[in-house]
């Protein structure tokens, strides 16, 4: 076997395979992940598991996944100021989000859903549950969604949401954040997170943040301003990238190593 | 120098909150956005297979129902088939008329979850193993869940091909496998396969690290 194709079993790419699918996933590391259980944030109490999980080598059941089509998506599904505007645009600051998802070998993950959701920008949600005094605003849904390109880029525009308070302790208020939900290219890259913005003095208080051990990895979900990207007169930009789990060599042929 | 491999880290979990039916289930948040919508039912009139429900309950430590639960399935088809490019059984035909994906969320009052699928078939093992029992893959997560859970729903129905299960033959204890076993009953002609999930404490699900 030639070092080149030793190389290519690595990192999942085989000529029969370019973009890797058939192989399985690299194995999440859980120490970067928040554990099941953290007492602070008091929900995850009774909703976490507590026999340990039970580790399952991939199948062609964990490495594949939805495949969505760019014709379910309509035109300004990733424009959160026109996608829900009655009779005007929404209040708050106008910003832009952009950037790539990848994964874990560096490649861009390319026609994947990415679906986001937020408060607007007084920190009320547009959702029969929330309670909080501050008001909807009747032109802002709060909810995006878009396909990456062939590059794994994607971008959407809204208002930057506001912080809001939530029955934790009794003074406990979330951070400004965007909710993420990503698929990849298998089920067993799925993923929900949020993202936070640069230089917010809430995030070091939040619960939900700081579930998350590593204080790393919490880095790696704050968005830097992106002022090169702004829109002069019109809207600021923040980057965001984000990095689902990587393959590994392919399931089902002979190989010298893996599997 | 041997050039090092790229390698990024993946980005953390967080939890997807109590308002996560905003972003992936606006309907059920309260408002209607998108001209079209995901949804819990994955069939059409043109698919092909034995229509099943697939309902249940997702219970906390405590024993009560969790009602803000997104849950989401992802199965093969009723040849045993998954619709997408990795899955290479070339025996066994795809069915355009199914994606073999959906999403509902936990009802707010009563706590039940419901899917409208088919019967998936058996789909292969990983090589050297035996074919895998028919079984849906399932993925929750929720406000006070950090990260996602996958569990496997498996059918009452199978026992021989369940007793043959590569994945149900590697847990232990055996009673432990149970908790994957949805019950089927039939009301009025409607075949109905009833999956309560227990996320903590007696007889606790079984969740995956996959």
């Amino acid at each position: 076997m030639s070092v080149e194709r030793i190389r290519s079993d690595v990192r999942g790419i085989t000529p029969e395979d370019p973009l890797g699918l058939d192989s399985e996933f690299i194995q999440r590391d859980r120490s970067i992940h928040p554990p099941a259980f953290t007492p602070n944030y008091k929900t995850s109490a009774l909703r976490s598991p507590r026999i340990p999980l039970w580790s399952l080598q991939n199948s062609l059941s964990e490495v594949t996944g939805p495949v969505f089509s760019p014709d379910e998506i309509g035109p300004l599904d990733n424009d959160l100021i026109l996608n829900y505007a009655k009779d005007g645009e929404p209040i708050g600051e106008r910003i832009i989000v952009h950037g790539h998802v990848l994964d874990e070998n560096g490649r861009g993950v390319p026609n994947t859903l990415v679906e986001f959701w937020q408060a607007n920008a007084g920190g009320r949600y547009r959702h029969v549950n929330d309670r909080y005094l501050a008001p909807i605003d009747p032109n802002f849904g709060g909810c995006g969604r878009t396909l990456t390109n062939a590059d794994g880029y994607y971008a959407f525009r809204t208002i930057k949401p506001g912080a809001y308070p939530f029955r934790n302790h009794v003074n406990s208020w979330r951070p400004a954040h965007i909710h993420f939900s990503i698929f990849g290219s298998g089920f067993a890259q799925r993923l929900i997170t949020q993202m936070y913005f640069e230089g917010d003095p809430l995030l070091r208080h939040d619960v939900i943040a700081r579930t998350i051990p590593d204080p790393e990895a919490v880095k790696r979900l704050i968005a830097p301003l992106d002022l090169d990207a702004a829109v002069p007169l019109d809207c600021l930009t923040y980057r965001f990238n984000i990095v689902l789990r990587g393959r590994r060599s392919t399931l089902f042929e002979n190989k010298l190593q893996g599997n | 120098m041997i050039p090092s491999l790229p390698h990024l880290k993946e980005s953390p979990s967080q939890t997807a909150g109590p308002y996560v039916h905003i972003g992936l289930i606006p309907h059920q948040a309260g408002f209607d956005i998108f001209a079209k919508n995901f949804s819990n039912v994955l069939v059409g009139p043109d698919t092909v297979g034995e229509r099943i429900r697939i309902e249940g309950r997702i219970l906390d430590g405590s024993g009560a129902p969790a009602r803000d639960i997104l849950v989401e399935i992802w199965q093969a088809n009723a040849a045993g088939r998954y619709n997408h490019p990795a899955d290479r059984q070339e025996d066994k035909p795809i069915d355009p008329s199914f994606r073999g994906w959906g999403r509902t969320g936990t009802d707010f009052e009563t706590g039940l979850y419901t899917f409208e699928t088919v019967k998936p078939g058996s789909v292969i093992g990983r090589k050297g193993h035996r074919p895998m029992a028919p079984h849906v893959n399932i993925w929750l997560a929720a406000r006070g869940i950090n990260i996602g859970l996958s569990t496997r729903l498996y059918f009452s129905d199978e026992a021989e091909a369940n007793a043959q299960d590569p994945v149900l033959n590697i847990i232990e204890p055996r009673e432990r496998r149970e908790t994957l076993i949805a019950r089927r009953e039939e009301r009025r002609g409607e075949v109905v396969y009833v999956f309560d999930i227990r996320l903590q404490g007696d007889r606790e699900t079984v969740f995956f690290d996959i």
